[in-house]
Order: structure tokens, then C-alpha cells, then sequence
């Protein structure tokens, strides 16, 4: 049950079986939606892209499907909010606790954040999705914004 | 009771993943009767604060000559070898 994030998601942030060539794209992609949305600064996307520069994202999984999760300073944030991207093809992000390994990523949350302590529900939903391969799996297969969300509830 | 031990908790920019690294130890050594603190920090921050802290736990790299014991895990994470790193931090917080 996964219910703060699945508040937090709406149609237009969430991006299933896409295709990109690189990490870069995922990010400007999505923080593209987030920006029509209301929820970041313009300045959001190329902030998350030096971040995860420095600072990668990239988790590698239980299931062998593996994650990143995007976010940069709360400067570039207006509201929290979250952005969903799942891709058909594994795209290489680096290791979060090892920024020389590359980590092939099939799914990718964007974390729009304020203040850390009120996002602290969201944030430990995420990780409990992270640590569950089975609803991993389930959402990289879902077609619909509608059956990710069904997927959240269960 | 034991006086807590202070944990400092480091990632990237100390607002998403620390955040969730630090409930997670919270909980998981209360559930052993372990008293802690944790403070999260930025990466770029650990060698000013380290001084403060019994223990280091990072899910970024940070510098390693810091006199404190440093933890690398994602595992609060992913959830991948909790359980023994969890055991690490135990063992890193005996006197």
C-alpha cells in the first residue's frame, strides 16, 4: 500500500514504457512535465542533471530491475511532487554509493522534495517499493496511469 | 540507560535519501533497545561534522580518515543485506 505516492502521482508526470537514449533525457523529460505542471522551477532539470552528475542516483534492486531517483536542492522545488518514468530498455545511471559503477535502470522517480522531514511518508514509500521486486516488476508492465495506481493500492 | 550514540546519516543533498536512512536506523536499533541519534548532513559537510558523531553512515562516498568509523550502505534503501549492515552498525557503536 502505497498511498502518499500514489496521491502525489498524476497523469501527466507519469511516463511508462518509454524510450530513451540516456539518464540526461529521462530528466529533462520528465522535469519538462513537472514544469507544465506547477510543481518546479524551470531550473529544476538542468539542476537534477548536474546533481546526478556528482551525486548519481542509481540503486541496484533485489529483482534485478533496477532504480533511480533523481531530485536536486529545494531551491528549484514550488511544491512537492513526484515523477514517475518507466522505459522499455535499461538506460545507465551511475551507482549512488559507487559513482564508477554503472546501474542499467528500467525505472526512474523523480523526486520533487521541500521540506524533508513532511516528504519522510513519501520517501519511505518509495524505498518500500524499491525493496518489493514483484511491484517493481508490475509497474514496469503497466500501459495506464490508471493500473500504476491500481498497482500502488494493492 | 545508556547515553544514545550519535550516528551522523550523509547523502547527496541531506533531504531525500539520508532522510530515509535515518528512520530506518532509528527503528531498526530501537527495536534492539539501542538508543541513537541521528543527524543528517550532506556529503560535502561529513569532515566538519564528524567530530560530533559516534558513527558515520553514508549512502554516498565521503572521505574515510575522519577518526569515526564510516558505513557505505544502501541497504535502508534497496533493502539488499540490511540485516548485516545492521549488524555492522551494532558492532561499530560498541564502546
Amino acid at each position: 500500500m502505497s498511498r502518499v505516492i500514489a496521491e502525489l502521482l498524476q497523469p501527466s508526470c507519469v511516463l511508462l514504457k518509454q524510450n530513451y537514449e540516456n539518464s540526461e533525457d529521462i530528466i529533462r523529460a520528465i522535469s519538462a512535465e513537472l514544469f507544465k505542471a506547477g510543481y518546479v522551477k524551470e531550473s529544476f532539470a538542468q539542476a537534477a542533471i548536474d546533481r546526478e552528475k556528482n551525486l548519481p542516483t542509481g540503486l541496484p534492486l533485489a529483482g534485478g530491475i533496477n532504480a533511480a531517483i533523481p531530485h536536486t536542492e529545494i531551491e528549484h522545488v514550488i511544491k512537492p511532487a513526484l515523477g514517475l518514468v518507466t522505459l522499455t530498455h535499461e538506460v545507465n545511471f551511475q551507482n549512488m554509493v559507487n559513482p564508477q559503477e554503472p546501474v542499467p535502470v528500467r525505472m526512474v522517480f523523480v523526486l520533487a522534495l521541500e521540506q524533508p522531514k513532511a516528504q519522510i511518508e513519501m520517501l519511505q514509500e518509495i524505498a518500500s517499493v524499491l525493496q518489493n521486486p514483484d511491484l517493481v516488476q508490475r509497474i514496469l508492465q503497466a500501459d495506464t496511469f490508471e493500473a500504476v495506481l491500481s498497482e500502488l493500492r494493492k | 540507560m545508556d547515553t544514545p550514540k550519535r550516528i551522523l546519516v550523509a547523502c547527496g543533498t541531506a533531504i531525500a535519501t539520508s532522510t530515509v536512512v535515518a528512520k530506518g536506523i532509528e527503528e531498526a536499533l530501537k527495536e534492539r533497545g539501542i538508543p541513537v541519534m541521528t543527524r543528517q548532513c550532506k556529503a560535502s559537510e561529513v569532515r566538519s561534522l564528524a567530530g560530533d558523531a559516534n558513527l558515520i553512515v553514508t549512502t554516498t562516498p565521503v572521505p574515510t580518515d575522519l577518526g569515526v568509523p564510516v558505513i557505505q550502505t544502501l541497504a535502508f534503501l534497496t533493502g539488499i543485506g540490511k540485516e548485516e549492515v545492521i549488524e555492522q552498525i551494532i558492532e561499530a557503536l560498541k564502546d
